[in-house]
């Protein structure tokens, strides 16, 4: 009948209206800053620089490499490579960044530069609140307010950030045992050096003798 | 007078009180002046009350909270509103024709306003008591449509003139209805003053009152008054003049500030004015729906039901969809304006029943009924049955698309 299907839907309004005071589970909002939804894991917004240990100007993982400033679609970043040296978390001696800026107006939240950074040194943060009242600096991140801890990394990404870890642990360790290695030869060699003088050595070992203490020494410092 | 008596004239007794006490060269003015100003600020008050509420009330119909953030459960939102409103930038279209553009807010709410003069908010509370009062209104009520036309013509805009011809269309075809459906009680009390139409139905059987709704024709020349108020108030489902996923806001589209906040004060004001000539002509005006409740002051009553009426517009709006313009034409020209001629037809068929069936006491009651109800009911069935022929729901075919 004419009518029928408004006076079903008014008891079907009427039930909502009605239902959102006594069943709770009805109302689908989330108060939002009060309540808040944990973001997924793969939730990105702007990248960060990660760095190691306690300093910050220290630890930056950045080698300056510029890989990520060439990649960048909008060419939101901006480095600057230091003049001087640093070792790095294996004990190379690498540049760091003497300028690291990234326009946050500009960049388009692609993660390109997370993908191709040879060194684990720049990743996506979940930080989403980032309104400001200055658009010009406040919106132009230094590599300062750009440094975050390995920590938050773990805690923001856990699952990348172990794959990461894990990764880094085992160059690392691999690192550690080639400058073993490289320490146990050239202490064989001090020790084959030592009996040269009683004793006849090998000609071969005395002609890689001079390349060997290079990386001892490095790892020394 | 007994203390209800009082409470129920105390506005009047407020009003004659202030009259009296003002010099004699300025009494005719503060007598004019006094009503007026207590119909601006009540009804506009309602506006900031109705649009908490409707918010409210929208939000809990689809599953939210509606706002909840200015003070306890966001019942001061109405206040944040008028300040937004109040500080924005009043933008004007460069090409606009300024003056038409600036008036016509003005017009709009000047004319929602002043149909207010003939409401009868309560006993002896009828600003102007017109003996023509029904005719004043719906010719106010018209007024409004020139405003529309006016802020649709003066912006310039595609859309604006798309929404204001709409608004035209819908308002012309939906008036039809809305005036034929309260002729059915012209003709019943013999006459268009407002305060003497509530006066009619003011008395009771027992405890149950005389209201014009309480009748066959009453109830269904209701129901039909009330779907061409909504019409006529622009309201979902007959929001098509400002239909925002098709035409953005419609006719006042280029408005910006204060100016597209009278718009949105007009469009309340008329929904109010229009339940309150709905509740005047069929819910038996400021009179008490049982009469041991009359105790309780007119004024009162007419402001519940008033809120009544209220709910129930934001209920239709929170639940229907609104119509083609197709629909629209077709539901107004093929079954409002047949329904309000049948309509007429059982009022006049009911007013001379009555002496017929005098005698019969009880009895004559229930055959005017059954009569009455039958002549609506079995023209109401067939004609949506016929209606109903067209729109057989098939699989939808496409010529080229496929």
């Amino acid at each position: 009948m004419l009518g029928e299907g408004i006076i079903q839907g008014l008891v079907e309004t009427a039930r909502n209206f009605f239902g959102s005071y006594v069943e709770k589970e009805r109302l689908t909002t989330i108060q939002f800053p009060e309540e808040r939804r944990e973001l997924p894991e793969a939730s990105r917004v702007f990248p960060f620089l990660l760095y190691d240990g306690s300093d910050p100007t220290q630890g930056l993982r950045c080698v300056s490499c510029q890989i990520c400033e060439k990649e960048c679609p909008p060419r939101c970043i901006h480095i600057e490579k230091s003049k001087d040296k640093k070792p790095d978390f294996v004990g190379k001696q690498q540049f760091y960044p003497a300028v690291f800026d990234i326009d946050v107006s500009v960049c388009m939240s692609c993660q390109i530069c997370v993908e191709v950074c040879p060194f684990d040194a720049i990743r996506m943060d979940k930080e989403f609140e980032l309104s400001t009242s200055d658009r010009f600096d406040g919106l132009l991140w230094t590599k300062e307010q750009l440094a975050r801890p390995n920590e938050y990394y773990q805690k923001i990404h856990p699952e990348e950030a172990a794959e990461t870890d894990g990764r880094r642990e085992k160059e690392m360790a691999d690192a550690k045992a080639k400058a073993a290695a490289a320490a146990a030869a050239a202490a064989a060699r001090a020790a084959a050096a030592a009996g040269e003088a009683s004793a006849n050595g090998a000609a071969g070992n005395g002609a890689a003798a001079p390349k060997t203490p290079a990386p001892a020494s490095k790892v020394s410092q | 007078m007994t203390t209800a008596g009082a409470l129920d004239q105390i506005f009047v007794t407020v009003d004659h009180w202030l009259v009296a006490k003002t010099p004699a060269p300025f009494q005719t003015l503060v007598a004019v002046v006094i009503p007026v100003a207590a119909i601006i600020v009540v009804f506009a008050t309602l506006f900031a009350l109705t649009t908490i509420l409707e918010r409210k009330g929208l939000g809990r119909i689809q599953n939210r909270y509606g706002p909840n953030r200015v003070g306890p459960y966001g019942i001061f939102q109405p206040l944040a509103d008028a300040v937004k409103s109040l500080t924005k930038e009043d933008i004007v279209p460069r090409v606009a024709d300024h003056v038409v553009h600036y008036l016509a807010p003005l017009v709009l709410v000047a004319a929602a306003f002043l149909a207010y003069a003939v409401l009868p908010v309560g006993k002896n509370m009828t600003a102007v008591n017109l003996d023509a009062g029904v005719l004043f209104f719906f010719a106010i009520g018209a007024a409004t449509e020139l405003a529309v036309f006016m802020a649709g013509w003066s912006s310039r805009n595609k859309y604006s003139l798309l929404g204001a011809m709409r608004a035209i269309a819908q308002m012309i075809s939906y008036e039809i209805p809305l005036i034929l459906s309260s002729v059915a009680v012209i003709m019943i009390s013999g006459t268009l003053s407002t305060t003497a139409i509530v006066d009619q139905q003011a008395h009771y059987s027992g405890i149950f009152p005389h209201w014009n709704v309480f009748t066959p024709w009453g109830l269904a020349g209701f129901i039909l008054f009330m779907i061409a108020a909504t019409a006529e108030t622009n309201r979902s489902p007959f929001d098509l003049p400002e239909g925002e996923s098709e035409i953005i806001a419609g006719y006042f589209i280029e408005y910006s500030g204060f100016k597209f906040a009278l718009f949105f004060l007009a469009e309340y004001l008329e929904m109010f004015a229009v339940s309150g000539l709905g509740i005047t002509l069929f819910l038996g005006g400021w009179s008490a729906p049982l009469s041991f409740l009359a105790i309780l002051p007119s004024w009162f009553w007419f402001f519940t039901k008033l809120l009544v009426l209220i709910m129930a517009f934001i209920w239709v709006r929170g639940t229907l969809p609104r119509l083609r313009m197709d629909q629209l034409m077709n539901f107004a020209w093929k079954f409002m304006l047949p329904m309000t001629l049948i309509v007429i037809f059982a009022a006049g068929l009911w007013r001379f029943l009555t002496p017929v069936f005098a005698a019969q006491g009880a009895l004559g009651v229930v055959i005017r009924w059954l009569v009455c109800g039958a002549v609506i009911a079995v023209p109401y069935l067939l004609l949506a049955r016929v209606l109903e022929q067209g729109r057989k729901i098939e699989k939808r075919t496409y010529r080229y698309a496929e």
